[in-house]
């Protein structure tokens, strides 16, 4: 229950939101954790049990769904692979050995050089190696792709937020701009902006610009849009109250701005960069694929595509949405550290 | 538009100055026009569209003015015009892509994920458990490019629409599913409780409340995966496709640097994107009728 308090509906919805909704309360994962608490009643352990084991039930107990729910799904997907994996194995490898049973069959389908479906240890296997086994300077590393991709995505996201909030800022004091532009900031929201990927990077590459600048250019424009949209609504939440309060005190505008508005629109400002922030990554992968760049965690998923590597593709997969994860974390850390008082 | 003088060669034309007054005069008669309209009381809807309409009409005649004026290369930005040209001169090839794009790949993958996403939704409704389980797993999964699945559906279901209504049913399940089951819980004790004293079962209260009140989560999901849908599949294609589609002409026209027809795409997508998210919004009006929001106005 502790992100209910939030204005989490400035936003809209955590997935990709950033839309004004008409009242729609945009769902969140957080809103819902008491639900299953029924179900502590049901097992509960009695006074009986032995403390050890109470307090590992306790410390275990907020996550054996989810570890649950990703254990059904790894012997789901073993099982996925065997059986997707299955036909090439025999037609390839066990034709011609007459007798074949079970037991021949599963380990082979799940140790393939280029398999439909990678079992989960083989693409552990390749993250692994290709993080030890080369140095972070080696284009075979694959935490040199993420690098390159983290350096351009934080460049957008950084452009991107810092454009959303002067378009905001620009919003709130012009009456002008809120009803001439604002309309087509939202409206925008409706179009697949990636799509223009190519172009900029077509257009500023044939200007001698190459490399980080092009792809978070591509971030920027995929991360004010949230942060404009949040922010215009953030300024715009302090009361009448409030705006008169300050009026009362003979506060300039920048006054009221910098102790009023700023304050009071934090709570929208956060929840926007984190959907900025995964928009910005995004971003920074797809603008990666139309000129085949040679760098980046989509480079690898292009060229995995290319020559029909599947573990490679896995495991960028699996790298790009680690450091998706650890993006809005970072952002998720820091919006506890600046709002005052801590997440209410 | 192109009937204006400005087509020219600026650098060392006689005329120059008249262009830049006029470019002047004009962007004062933009400021002054815009101020005045937003200044006017927005109550009548005429207003409320005339000024964002008024800009969006004085940002294209800037550009085309100031394209056409400098001489900007086609490469770096195409003037309105060139764009419109190469749109009329390419609507049979942009038709079937948008034919192979958003009706194949946007409408039945945004058809299947979010319906897999409200069945699913509707099933682990009863089970805490598996709420429990899977919610967190889904607010990871907005964290993370899904689109990145693109290349091995490509290899799984080929060239063709299907590898592309894939990627669209990974990217919008999830949004469906989180919204399906806070819809879900919105329902109040109040409600429930009556329709148990009228002696309602679950389904009776599935179909008679609780769909209801969760409507407009469901809408808002659609809505969000509309956007979605269609920058999956434009995506999607960039990892290879057939030789049609919006992704695909995008990609091929930027490689031969054939500006007017890549905009004209993008011009394309931007209105079916814009057409699908007006459709929705018409039909959440027409079956959220009773909602707060709506009445109001």
């Amino acid at each position: 229950m502790t992100d209910e308090a939030r204005p989490r509906s400035a936003v809209g919805a955590p997935p990709q939101g950033g839309r004004i909704g008409r009242g729609t309360v945009p769902a969140d994962c957080s809103s819902r954790t008491s639900a299953g608490s029924v179900l502590a009643a049901g097992n509960a352990s009695g006074p009986a049990k032995p403390v050890l084991r109470r307090s590992l039930e306790r410390v275990l107990h907020p996550f054996a769904p989810v570890l649950t729910v990703l254990g059904a799904l790894g012997v789901v997907w073993y099982a996925a692979a065997a059986w997707l994996n299955a036909p090439q194995v025999i037609e390839r490898v066990l034709a011609d050995q007459p007798g074949w049973g079970l037991a021949e069959l599963l380990p082979l389908t799940w140790s393939m050089q280029r398999p439909v479906l990678p079992a989960p240890h083989q693409i552990g296997l390749d993250l692994w190696r290709s993080i030890v086994d080369w140095p972070l300077n080696s284009p075979r590393s694959l935490l040199f792709h993420t690098g390159v991709t983290a350096a351009s995505t934080l460049v957008g996201f950084v452009m991107g937020t810092l454009l959303g909030l002067a378009l905001a800022v620009a919003i709130v004091h012009s009456r002008t701009l809120d009803r001439s532009l604002f309309p087509w900031i939202i409206a925008s929201q409706t179009v697949p902006v990636l799509a223009v990927a190519p172009i900029v990077i077509v257009a500023l590459g044939s200007m001698g610009l190459t490399g980080v600048f092009p792809k978070s250019v591509i971030s920027m424009y995929l991360c004010f849009f949230p942060v404009t949209v949040a922010m215009v609504k953030g300024l715009r939440s302090p009361g009448v109250m409030e705006l008169e309060l300050m009026h009362t005190y003979a506060a300039s505008a920048g006054h009221t701005f910098w102790k009023l508005r700023a304050p009071a629109s934090l709570p929208f400002l956060f929840p926007s960069l984190r959907v900025g922030i995964a928009a910005a990554l995004v971003g920074a992968i797809v603008a990666e694929l139309p000129t085949g760049a040679q760098a980046g965690l989509g480079a690898r998923l292009l060229t995995g595509s290319y020559y029909g590597n599947t573990v490679q593709i896995w495991s960028a997969l699996v790298m790009s949405a680690l450091l998706g994860l650890a993006l809005t974390g970072a952002v998720a850390w820091a919006e506890k550290w600046f709002t005052p008082g801590g997440r209410k | 538009m192109s009937a204006l003088p400005v087509g020219m060669a600026l650098a060392g034309h006689p005329w120059r100055w008249a262009f830049f007054a006029l470019l002047v005069v004009l962007a004062m008669l933009a400021v002054v026009s815009l101020r005045r309209l937003s200044a006017l009381d927005p109550k009548g809807w005429q207003v409320r569209f005339a000024t964002p309409l008024l800009f969006g009409f004085w940002v294209l005649l800037f550009w085309e003015m100031l394209t056409q004026g400098f001489e900007v290369p086609k490469v770096l930005l195409p003037a309105p015009t060139v764009v419109w040209a190469s749109l009329l001169q390419g609507a049979p090839t942009l038709q079937t892509d948008f034919v192979q794009t958003v009706l194949h790949s946007v409408l039945i993958g945004l058809a299947l994920g979010s319906g897999l996403g409200f069945v699913v939704g509707v099933l682990i409704d009863r089970s805490p458990f598996l709420q429990r389980g899977l919610l967190p797993v889904a607010a990871l999964a907005s964290t993370v490019p899904l689109v990145g699945v693109a290349p091995i559906m490509v290899m799984w279901f080929g060239f063709d629409w299907h590898s592309k209504a894939a990627v669209v049913v990974v990217m919008t399940f999830f949004p469906m599913l989180v919204n399906t089951l806070a819809g879900l819980a919105a329902s109040g004790h109040m409600e429930r409780d009556l329709m148990r004293s009228y002696g309602a079962g679950y389904w009776r209260t599935l179909f008679s409340l609780r769909i209801p009140v969760a409507l407009p989560f469901i809408f808002n999901a659609l809505k969000i995966n509309s956007t979605l849908a269609l920058i999956g599949a434009i995506v999607a294609e960039f990892f290879g496709s057939p030789v049609s589609g919006l992704g695909f002409r995008i990609s091929t026209e930027a490689a031969r640097l054939n500006m007017g027809l890549v905009w004209a795409a993008i011009v394309v997508a931007a209105v079916a994107g814009s057409l699908l998210y007006a459709a929705l919004e018409w039909v959440e009006r027409r079956s959220t009728f009773w909602h707060p929001s709506i009445r109001m106005g």
